[in-house]
C-alpha cells in the first residue's frame, strides 16, 4: 500500500520565486531565506518521494470569481506554470498522478468531503514556489505532484477543524492505494501577513512560532482555532495557515519527528515559516 | 437575524466575504481581464473606455482610475485581483501595499525589514489610535 512518509510546511511568497528566477538569491536581502532552505533541499534529495500531495491556494489565477471551489483536487496528467501577469515562471511543467488522484477523490468524496475535480489547470506561485524551495532549480521536477487547491481568498474559508479532518480522510485514502508509493503531503501558505488596507504589513512573530509549536505537538487543539484569531493575530492573509492543518491531519497519530524548522521575517510582505515533520514508524 | 461577522472590528482590514464578493464581482472580473496582454494594452490606451465595457458602478470606476486601492476594497475589490492593475502599471506589490497604508514604498519596506507592523494596538478597532 501507499504510505505518507512525511509532511512539509512552507510559505509560498511569490517574491521568493521571482528572486530565484532573476538570480537574486545571493543578495543580502534574500540570502537568509534561501540559506534557511539549504538543509531542507538536502533532506529532500535524500527523501525524494514518488508523489507530493501539494495543498495550496490559487491567487486569482486559475480561478476567477466565476467558480470558487472550497476544495479541488487535480486529476490531470500535467499542469503548466501559469502566467500571472509577468509571463510564466521559468520552471518545469508539473507532472500529475492521475491514478492516485482519482483514487483519493473517489475515497475522500465518499467520506463526505465534496471535492471539485480539476482536469485542466495552470498552477501559480502557490504551488511552484514551494517546489522550487525544496527541489531547487531543475530541468524537470523529481516526482509527480497532485495539486490540491483550497479556497482561502473568499470568506468563509474552510475551518481548521474541517481541514484537519480532511487530512485524515486523505491519509486513509492514500493508505488504501495498492501500489507501494511513498507520498509526502505539503501544506503551504502563510505565515502571518496582511496584503490589504491600512493594516497591511502586519507580522506576528510570537504568534507564528506558537502556531509552529502547536502544529507539531497539539494539532488537535490547534484545529479548533476560529478564523477570527487568524485574522486578528496573523493578518487577513494569514488565514492561509488553515491549509497546513490538512497536511498535519494526514500524518500518523504519534508525535512526528521534527526534521527541520525555520522562521524568517520578512520575505517581501510576509513572515516565512517552514517545518518538515516525519512520521515515526 | 444577522450572521455573525466578528471580523468587522479588525482595524484597517476589510474581509472579502460573500457580500463583498457580490458587490465587487464585476470590478474583480475587470481586474482578471488584465491577465491578457491585449486587454492590458486596450486598458492603457483608454482606461475610461475600457472600464465602460464593464457593468461596474461609477464609484468603482473612479476608484480604479484614481488607483485608490482602499476605496476599491471598500467597494468589493479583492487584493489578489486588484494586484493585476498594479502589474499593468508596472508597479511592485510593495508599492501597492504601501499605497494603502499612507506610507511611502521606502518607509513601508523599512517597516517590513524591521519585523513588520506590530499586532500591538492593531487587533481591535476600539484600541486604534
Amino acid at each position: 500500500m501507499a504510505t505518507i512518509t512525511s509532511s512539509v510546511y512552507t510559505s509560498h511568497v511569490p517574491a521568493i520565486g521571482a528572486a530565484l528566477d532573476l538570480g537574486k538569491s545571493n543578495e543580502p536581502y534574500w540570502q537568509p531565506v534561501f540559506a534557511g532552505y539549504e538543509p531542507s533541499k538536502a533532506w529532500f534529495n535524500e527523501n525524494t518521494p514518488d508523489v507530493i500531495f501539494l495543498v495550496f491556494n490559487d491567487h486569482a489565477t486559475a480561478f476567477s470569481l466565476d467558480f470558487i471551489p472550497t476544495f479541488a483536487i487535480g486529476c490531470a496528467a500535467s499542469y503548466a506554470p501559469a502566467d500571472e501577469g509577468w509571463g510564466p515562471r521559468p520552471v518545469p511543467v508539473v507532472k500529475g498522478h492521475p491514478e492516485l488522484a482519482a483514487h483519493i477523490a473517489q475515497s475522500v468524496i465518499q467520506d463526505d468531503f465534496d471535492l471539485t475535480i480539476i482536469n485542466k489547470m495552470d498552477v501559480d506561485h502557490g504551488l511552484t514556489v514551494p517546489l522550487s524551495l525544496l527541489c531547487g532549480q531543475r530541468s524537470e521536477w523529481p516526482c509527480s505532484v497532485i495539486p490540491f487547491a483550497v479556497n482561502v481568498v473568499q470568506y468563509p474559508v474552510p475551518s481548521g477543524r474541517r481541514c484537519f479532518n480532511l487530512g485524515r480522510a486523505i491519509r486513509k485514502a492514500i493508505e488504501l492505494y495498492d501500489e507501494p508509493l511513498k507520498v509526502q503531503i505539503w501544506g503551504t501558505g502563510g505565515m502571518s501577513h496582511q496584503l490589504q488596507g491600512p493594516r497591511a504589513g502586519l507580522i506576528n512573530r510570537e504568534w507564528d512560532n506558537a502556531f509552529l509549536d502547536r502544529l507539531i505537538a497539539d494539532p488537535e487543539g490547534l484545529a479548533n482555532m476560529p478564523h477570527i484569531e487568524y485574522v486578528r493575530e496573523a493578518g487577513s492573509e494569514g488565514i492561509e495557515l488553515v491549509m497546513w492543518l490538512i497536511a498535519r491531519g494526514a500524518m500518523g497519530d504519534q508525535t512526528p519527528r521534527v526534521a527541520r524548522r525555520f522562521y524568517h521575517v520578512p520575505a517581501s510582505n510576509t513572515a516565512v515559516g517552514h517545518l518538515i515533520l516525519e512520521n515515526v514508524r | 437575524m444577522a450572521l455573525d461577522k466578528p471580523y468587522t472590528d479588525v482595524p484597517g482590514t476589510t474581509i472579502f466575504d460573500a457580500d463583498q464578493a457580490r458587490r465587487g464581482y464585476h470590478l474583480n472580473q475587470f481586474c482578471m481581464s488584465l491577465m491578457k496582454a491585449e486587454n492590458r494594452e486596450r486598458f492603457k490606451a483608454n482606461e475610461r473606455a475600457y472600464l465602460d465595457e464593464w457593468p461596474m458602478s461609477e464609484e468603482q470606476k473612479q476608484a480604479v482610475l484614481a488607483r485608490d486601492l482602499n476605496r476599491c476594497i471598500e467597494l468589493g475589490g479583492n487584493i489578489y485581483f486588484l494586484a493585476k492593475i498594479g502589474a499593468t502599471d508596472g508597479r511592485s506589490f510593495q508599492f501597492m501595499a504601501a499605497s494603502m497604508t499612507g506610507m511611502t514604498q521606502e518607509e513601508y519596506a523599512q517597516m517590513m525589514i524591521k519585523g513588520g507592523r506590530s499586532p500591538e494596538g492593531n487587533r481591535y478597532s476600539s484600541e486604534k489610535k
